[in-house]
């Protein structure tokens, strides 16, 4: 039931370190990792003060802002000179479009029903 | 230049949902989250030029239209559906921008002295395993809340099995670097989303919504960290969090654990809990009128409308609404509970209450408003048992014990409207329904709630 965030933290960096070159932690790798983690605790705390009355919202917009991987497939779409990539990554931006439309103009709608009154 | 405006982004980003803190702030909020995924991609152009822009644009263009369209015409009683779905979407784009990550890695500089760097290699495996696990964990979740697909009980030791197989082909790959031992290993995380959600309950569905929330999250960290880019990580890190808080919320609305929802389905409730409680012959209940109803409601200076999820699915909130307007002219108070695990995914009740415009001030969390059930002269249940059921509070055996629930038995008469007299999602009987304060209505709530309301006019 308790939720322990740096614990989760520790093992991972523990085995990103292990993985990255076998044991000494690398500036990259550690880089990464740091904006990760904080950006957690960030994340932690932002999320906590969202009122519940503005999850269904929440979990909309998250789901939009998570579709920011477009940026890759965006890359390989337009870089690659291959097929396979470049076919890859317009499936992606094709879903993701969708994620991001309708994400926010879902929550837009939702937002919207909480407002007026 | 990009940086400054993947920074910006990921600032954008964090405001959207800090914005969340408060329904007119939500509203700006939004428009911030919408500018940061415009400096995104932006960001994205800037660094890959646009030699090649329209190739991408008609990509978006479809996707944009599909989404618009999508999101224009769903119903805020089918919205976990559609989150379900969303999650999907971003479970396999995930995958598929680590497939083109290790078809291309020229493209994201992920190259070592011989071939694709080891921890990229591992980036580009966890990505697309957490990936397909999001996809078809929420394609699944998405046909359950269609009611397309109810439930499979698959054994703990085959995800065991399968899930030991995958980690020895994420082990393989990033040993190999081997592109079936990849397909492979996205296969398997294919399979297992979909095995490890199968088995979940429908009142668990609020828990797997938001977790799945959360996997989407951390797939797009995982791509982040794939292609070095803060801002996937920060965002993923973002979603990730907000994703494991509010299943961690839903869990501690039922007062399980994570483990439990995910692993506990074996144990069939109905068995247990149903019959040593109530014995056959005090089953009799009272089946009351609309005019009933609406007499009691009608002397009474308090009254608490707990929804449910059969509101949602009979699209009652609008004659709720009414009738609760009907009640306010009469000097009648009127106040809304909403329970944390109301409804399929988290907030699904408030909104559903705010599309039938009602205000934000007179709907209470389960903390701030169970005192008051004592108060209350009634209380109108409007499709909502489990989370009223005191079976939680009495019966050590049943699968519920111990969840929180809404004291609706407190008050002085309890109005409960059902599509029938069966049991709630759960499978556990609910001895409300055969006290003596407690009149049953019986039919689709949205109709006899009109009834209520024409009967009170």
């Amino acid at each position: 039931m308790d939720f322990r965030f740096p614990n989760i933290f520790d093992d991972f960096a523990f085995c990103w370190s292990i993985a990255c070159n076998g044991g000494a932690p690398s500036s990259s790798g550690i880089h990464g990792i740091t904006v990760f983690v904080l950006a957690c605790i960030l994340g932690y705390y932002v999320v906590w003060r969202v009122t519940p009355a503005l999850h269904a919202p929440l979990m909309a917009v998250t789901n939009a802002i998570s579709s920011v991987i477009v940026i890759g497939a965006i890359a390989a779409a337009s870089q690659s000179l291959r097929n396979g990539p470049r076919f890859f990554g317009f499936m992606a931006i094709i879903l993701l479009s969708i994620n991001i439309f309708g994400g926010f103009m879902v929550t837009h709608r939702m937002l919207d029903m909480f407002r007026k009154k | 230049m990009t940086d400054v405006i993947y920074l910006l982004a990921a600032v954008c980003f964090i405001f959207a949902l800090k914005g969340l803190s408060s329904p007119s702030g939500a509203y700006y909020g939004n428009w911030c989250g919408i500018i940061g995924m415009l400096l995104a991609v932006l960001g994205s152009y800037i660094s890959v030029g646009t030699s090649d822009i329209l190739f991408s644009l008609i990509a978006i263009s479809i996707g944009g239209g599909i989404g618009v369209i999508l999101a224009k015409n769903v119903s805020m009683a089918s919205l976990p559906q559609m989150v379900a779905g969303f999650h999907s979407l971003v479970g396999l784009a995930a995958v598929l921008v680590a497939f083109s990550a290790y078809w291309a890695p020229e493209l994201f500089g992920i190259f070592g002295i011989n071939g694709i760097r080891k921890s990229s290699l591992l980036e580009i495996g966890i990505g697309s395993a957490i990936g397909a696990i999001t996809f078809s964990g929420s394609l699944v979740a998405f046909l359950k809340l269609e009611g397309i697909y109810r439930q499979t009980n698959i054994p703990i030791c085959a995800n065991g099995i399968l899930g030991a197989a995958i980690l020895g082909l994420g082990v393989c790959f990033v040993e190999s670097g081997n592109a079936t031992t990849l397909v492979l290993l996205a296969l398997g995380s294919f399979i297992i989303g979909g095995t490890l959600i199968a088995p979940v309950g429908g009142a668990d569905m609020p828990v797997v919504v938001s977790m799945l929330n959360s996997y989407s999250g951390w797939a797009a960290s995982g791509i982040g960290f794939t292609m070095q880019n803060d801002l996937l990580i920060i965002t993923g890190a973002l979603v990730g969090a907000s994703g494991a808080i509010l299943s961690y919320i839903m869990c501690r609305g039922m007062n399980r654990s994570l483990l439990q929802v995910m692993f506990a389905y074996d144990q069939q409730p109905e068995v247990q809990g149903k019959n040593i409680l109530i014995p056959a012959e005090s089953k009799n209940y009272h089946s009351g009128s609309a005019e009933d109803v609406a007499f009691i409601l009608k002397n009474s200076r308090s009254v608490i409308i707990v929804p449910g999820y059969g509101m949602a699915t009979s699209h009652a909130q609008y004659a709720v609404k009414e009738m609760s307007d009907v009640l306010l002219k009469n000097n009648i108070s009127v106040k809304y509970a909403i329970h944390p695990v109301a409804g399929r995914m988290p907030g699904h009740m408030n909104v559903l209450l705010a599309e039938a415009n009602v205000s934000h001030e007179d709907v209470f969390e389960l903390d701030e408003i169970n005192k008051d059930f004592v108060s209350c002269d009634a209380v109108y249940v409007v499709g909502a048992n489990d989370i009223t059921n005191t079976a939680a509070r009495n019966d050590p055996t049943c699968s519920i014990y111990g969840m929180p629930i809404l004291d609706v038995g407190r008050s002085k008469i309890v109005i409960f409207l059902k599509r029938s007299m069966g049991s709630g999602y759960a499978g556990i009987d609910n001895q409300l329904f055969y006290a003596q304060n407690t009149i049953m209505l019986l039919g689709d709530a949205k109709k006899t709630t009109e009834d209520v309301v024409k009967a009170l006019s």
